[in-house]
């Protein structure tokens, strides 16, 4: 489900156009919040509160039963909801194998050429620094 | 037992519902004895009156510790529902407790096993919301205090019958003390620490 | 004391539609977009991010924009709207350890695990102004090379493993996490706070407080251990479903500091560290965070307390620059009964002098 909370909420919800969707209801509407992000000191050490960050939340109900949960980063609701949405869908016995294969994967190749570009940026400029012995030259 | 599926809703209109719930417990602690309705917006879990549900819903959240009493804390679709709809933690401990939700009067354990607040920060105590049988009929009492001019009068019909010679343990605590609000389904009213009841009798 | 003053709705209407007006300037000239201000000042919508203590980058540029570019105002916008939202919770503390690294160097350590990358600075610019820019000349595209998959390890995993750079603190079984915006602050205060205070704290402040120490006021001997910018993944357990979700990720810029320490009486001799994280890429604010970081944990390594930076109290009363700001911006509202009462003691106060002159003068007179 990372992959979701990683693409547009535009990306998702084209992806889901062409589904006959099951009739489903909000369990919680949308709503937007804050998260405290938390880091470690030093790290690696006891937790420590760094910042909020605002989140946006939905749960979603299918007719069959399924609950699906949605959270993302950002105040996009609708996002939150087809975030939801899959969730509950990809939990479904009609759905999940497609959901998979139509929305989730073709998500994640996306995502990973944007990384896979943006490492080979980052690549280009590792550096190598000689360090000069003292008194020579 | 309930799934989150089939749990209780909360408010359909969160901000309204919840403006206005709150508007209804503060004119409740501004006026010590009056009573006030809350206008049901939710649904409730077993146990739960829709005042009470309403106040959760308005009131509780991630930062404010709850305490329920044994037969609330023993019930899964009670926790499920606070757990999804409010987010607040419960907790054992209840003199850490922001509020405590008491449905079984025989469950409200001694007062001072609340947060009683500290002189710095007297906010910090235990806010205790009592379901009551009734709020417009039974005994009578008079009230004293800020809030109220004179004299108020309040009719109910409340477990722990002794509650209010309990409540005197607030007095020698002042700025300290415990905060209660007295629900009967939709009514509420508060009696605040600055609140002196005597029984009237019948 | 403070006396309510009356009246003046029509000015001040006005005055807020004059600066809306000015906000526009000139508008034969184009108005800038959020998308703009957050693709092109993305230092500035960090730093909003950061001090504002709020992850949005959309709500940073829009704060930038009604503030005019007053990045303080800014901040004091962001402040205040993330006081309407409700917290869900709190996040599982984020791993800069697998780091999606933009960039990440070691000025002490030549030869790191997963190497030296230089990712996008100012470092080895030569601080000259560029015409081009004026014209609007669009920049050549990134180079590229081979990834490498190798990981990169915090240099202060890596070193602490002999021993000679002390490990971090570990939190207590069960104990909570201090958190400023709930509890208000006291002192002595624990480290988890501190660090929260810095990480919100001006940059200008706490540049100027780890320069100091730098200049000899509580030196520490600091070296850049490493500085690292990317992307790391949020996980936040949700209660309602009952389980960690992704959140997605954020961009966080982190600073190990490492100092000489002598040793005390219980200690070994090793190399202690500050620590410096905050959203976005904040170079400079990691690094004067690591160093105040450092200075402020005197008491705790039996150094002497001597300089402002090693001062908690100094500095986590002064680092916030919305609560500053407010304090010293509050002088310019109408204080006139104050004054008033000020003047009036001021006269009586002089006119008693004049009186205690008077006969001294008189008496110069006759002789």
């Amino acid at each position: 489900m990372a992959v979701l909370a990683h693409a547009e909420a535009g990306e998702i919800a084209a992806r889901l156009r062409d589904f006959a969707l099951p009739e489903h209801q909000d369990l919680r509407a949308p709503e937007n919040g804050l998260v405290m992000l938390r880091g470690r000191v030093g790290g690696d050490g006891a937790p420590f509160n760094l910042g909020e960050a605002t989140v946006s939340r939905a749960a979603v109900k299918l007719a069959s039963g399924e609950v699906g949960f949605g959270y993302t980063l950002g105040r996009n609701s609708e996002k939150a909801r087809l975030i939801a949405l899959c969730d509950a869908l990809v939990q479904s016995r009609d759905f999940g194998g497609a959901v998979e294969r139509d929305v989730i994967a073709p998500l994640r190749e996306q995502l990973m050429i944007r990384r896979q570009q943006a490492a080979a940026e980052t690549a280009a400029t590792k550096v190598d620094f000689y360090t000069m012995v003292r008194g020579e030259g | 037992m309930t799934t989150i599926a089939e749990l209780p809703p909360g408010f359909a209109d969160k901000v309204l519902s919840a403006q206005s719930t709150f508007r209804s417990v503060m004119d409740a602690m501004a006026r010590p004895g009056s009573l006030q309705r809350i206008v049901p917006g939710a649904g409730a879990p077993d146990m739960m009156m829709r005042g009470t549900a309403a106040i959760a819903l308005t009131l509780f959240d991630h930062d404010t510790p709850l305490w329920l009493d044994a037969p609330m804390a023993a019930s899964p679709d009670v926790i499920k529902w606070l757990k999804f709809h409010t987010g607040a933690p419960v907790v054992q401990d209840s003199s850490i407790a922001s509020f405590a939700l008491i449905g079984d009067a025989a469950a409200l354990p001694p007062l001072e096993r609340f947060a009683l607040g500290t002189s710095e920060y007297p906010d910090r105590s235990t806010t205790v919301i009592l379901q009551v049988e009734s709020l417009d009929a039974g005994r009578s009492f008079e009230l004293r205090g800020p809030g109220i001019d004179g004299a108020a009068t309040l009719q109910a019909s409340i477990r722990p019958f002794d509650l209010f010679e309990r409540l005197r343990f607030n007095e020698p605590l002042f700025p300290r003390g415990i905060d209660i609000v007295l629900v009967a389904d939709d009514a509420v009213v508060a009696i605040p620490r600055t609140t002196r009841v005597v029984s009237k009798g019948s | 004391m403070y006396v309510a003053v009356k009246g003046g709705e029509r000015a001040i209407e006005n005055a807020h539609r004059l600066l809306a007006h000015k906000r526009r300037g000139d508008h034969g000239v184009p108005e800038v977009t959020l998308d703009q201000i957050s693709e092109q000042l993305g230092l500035a919508v960090d730093r909003v991010m950061s001090e504002g203590s709020l992850y949005d980058r959309e709500l940073a540029a829009l704060a930038i924009k009604q503030a005019r570019g007053d990045l303080i105002e800014a901040i004091f916008l962001v402040r205040a709207f993330r006081a309407t939202l409700p917290r869900f919770g709190a996040s599982e503390p984020v791993d800069t350890g697998a780091m999606r690294v933009q960039r990440r160097v070691s000025s002490t350590f030549k030869d790191i695990p997963g190497g030296q990358i230089l990712g996008p600075t100012f470092d080895y610019t030569h601080r000259l102004l560029d015409p081009s820019l004026a014209q609007g000349v669009a920049p050549e595209a990134p180079a590229t090379a081979d990834a490498s998959t190798a990981p990169t390890p915090r240099v202060t995993d890596i070193l602490g493993r002999d021993g000679l750079i002390e490990s971090s603190p570990q939190a207590e079984d069960g104990a909570s996490v201090g958190d400023l915006t709930r509890e208000p602050l006291n002192f002595p205060a624990d480290r988890d706070l501190r660090l929260q205070n810095l990480a919100r704290g001006d940059e200008g402040f706490l540049l100027a407080m780890g320069y100091s120490t730098q200049r000899g006021y509580g030196r520490n001997h600091p070296f850049a251990g490493e500085i690292r910018f990317g992307e790391v993944e949020v996980e936040f357990f949700a209660e309602d479903a009952g389980f960690a979700v992704p959140l997605g990720a954020i961009e966080l810029t982190e600073c190990q500091m490492v100092n000489q320490f002598k040793g005390s009486a219980t200690e070994a001799p090793c190399f202690t560290r500050g620590y410096g994280l905050a959203f976005g890429q904040s170079e400079r604010k990691t690094m004067s965070m690591a160093l105040v970081d450092r200075a402020l944990r005197a008491r705790e390594l039996g150094e002497e307390v001597r300089a402002p930076a090693q001062d908690e109290e100094f500095v986590m009363s002064h680092s916030d620059n919305v609560q500053a700001t407010g304090f010293v911006e509050h002088l310019k509202l109408p204080h006139y009964v104050d004054f008033q009462s000020e003047l009036g003691l001021l006269r009586k106060l002089r006119q008693e002098f004049a009186d205690a002159q008077a006969p001294e003068a008189m008496k110069e007179a006759a002789e």
